[in-house]
């Protein structure tokens, strides 16, 4: 170290402002050299990885953008649907609501014709029955009548007295038969 | 103030220590950029992301940012070389046995910042015409009676002093803290060989000193390398804008 010193200070005359030509030279042809590798190289490279970078991160931002729009998109169709299934749901209610209770009118107005029906039916039945009956009873009267009337006349009629013991008789007769008949 | 050269030994102009500095730099920075570009991927390695964050500081912390626009790649490649080629020539200084800052010897500080004077001269008249050096010189909405004083100013700050400030603002710097390295490293051994005892404990001051010297220096390197980028960045776009400033 103290001879490096020494010989500077011997040397002495050297202005450091002053460029030693041959360094120059070398610094130029280096440089050149490094300019040439990485323009020609490491440029190139770099950029490239950045572009495709920069490229992937934005398609990959594109496709995130997509799944978020398609996802929503299927959000928004389902919604739909269970709204349309919700309106389906009110709308067969409603129908069959509507449906029973016309079921329910229908059986009450076919019973109540049913109930006409019998009634009228019973009605009729009933009429005829009398008719039957009344002429029966005509026809049982006018026998009845005759009969009591041949009694009468069978019997002499020459007293009062006697027509009413047989008037009686007869309905005494009558009587019995009626009880006989309603034991 | 040169050392001897290596080859053949000791000759002053033969091939010297700092020439073969020069050489290893340019083979070191190929080296290693071509490494972390060789498999490039989308998602980086360690080797791939120091070598991104490298170029990424030239590319858009200098170029982008300072020229911008759409043209700031053109002038990537040369932004890129200037600071790794004088990054790695100055840390040279900082490393020890080696201990030698290539731009300590001005010959590659005049060439590099030659090379940058020729461009932004290059860029200047290929964008503007030969109009460009009167818009280089001729500041707009100066008063006319004041412009006989301020034409040679421009002139002589924009075309004779920017070069030369460019150039040994590096030199100066490198020539500086190396020598104030050396001298704190020869003035620690002879201190150290001193018979008093007192004498040769004030070496320990020395040492302290040095030890934060070398920290500055060692900050400086790196601050240089970017401030001749930076100052290329600038040189550039102003001569891309001339009109408008």
């Amino acid at each position: 170290m103290n001879q490096v010193i020494i010989s500077a200070a011997t040397e002495g005359e050297t202005n450091p402002l002053v460029p030693n030509v041959w360094e120059m030279g070398v610094v130029l042809v280096g440089f050149a050299v490094l300019m040439f590798i990485v323009v020609k190289f490491i440029v190139p490279m770099f950029e490239k990885t950045f572009a495709e970078r920069a490229e992937a991160i934005e398609g990959g931002i594109a496709k995130a953008e997509k799944a978020q729009a398609e996802a929503s998109a299927a959000l928004e169709e389902y919604k739909q649907q269970l709204t349309d299934a919700r309106a389906e749901a009110n709308r067969i209610r409603e129908e069959a609501r509507a449906e029973g209770a016309q079921i329910l009118a229908d059986l009450k107005e076919k019973a109540a014709s049913e109930s006409a029906r019998i009634t009228a039916q019973a009605h009729v039945q009933i009429e005829s029955e009398r008719q039957a009956a009344v002429v029966s009873l005509r026809s049982e009267v006018g026998t009845l009548a005759t009969t009591l009337a041949g009694r009468i006349v069978g019997e002499a009629l020459n007293d009062d007295e006697r027509s009413a013991r047989v008037v009686d008789r007869f309905l005494a007769d009558l009587e019995n038969q009626n009880a006989g008949a309603a034991k | 103030m040169h050392l001897p050269a290596i080859l053949p030994w000791g000759v002053a102009d033969g091939f010297s220590k700092q020439m073969l500095l020069v050489i290893l730099s340019v083979v070191i920075i190929a080296t290693f950029f071509l490494l972390a570009a060789r498999k490039q991927q989308l998602v980086p390695g360690k080797l791939q992301f120091a070598g991104e964050m490298a170029y990424g500081f030239v590319r858009n912390s200098i170029a982008k940012d300072i020229i911008g626009g759409k043209d700031f790649m053109k002038y990537v490649p040369l932004l890129f070389s200037l600071f790794f080629f004088i990054l790695v020539n100055n840390i040279y200084g900082a490393i020890p046995v080696i201990q030698l800052p290539s731009f300590s010897h001005v010959g590659g500080a005049y060439v590099l910042a030659g090379i940058v004077y020729v461009t932004w001269i290059a860029i200047g008249i290929k964008k503007n015409g030969l109009k460009y050096f009167k818009l280089a010189t001729v500041p707009s909405g100066v008063p006319v009676y004041i412009l006989p004083l301020i034409i040679p100013i421009e002139i002589i700050s924009n075309f004779l002093v920017r070069p030369v400030t460019h150039s040994l603002r590096l030199f100066a710097t490198m020539l500086a803290g190396h020598l104030i390295v050396m001298i704190a490293g020869s003035g620690i051994e002879f201190l150290i060989m001193q018979e008093n005892i007192l004498l040769k404990g004030t070496s320990l001051l020395v040492i302290a000193g040095a030890v934060a010297m070398y920290m500055l220096e060692a900050l400086i390197m790196a601050l240089q390398a970017y401030v001749f980028t930076l100052l290329t960045a600038i040189y550039i776009e102003g001569a891309l804008h001339a009109d408008s400033h």
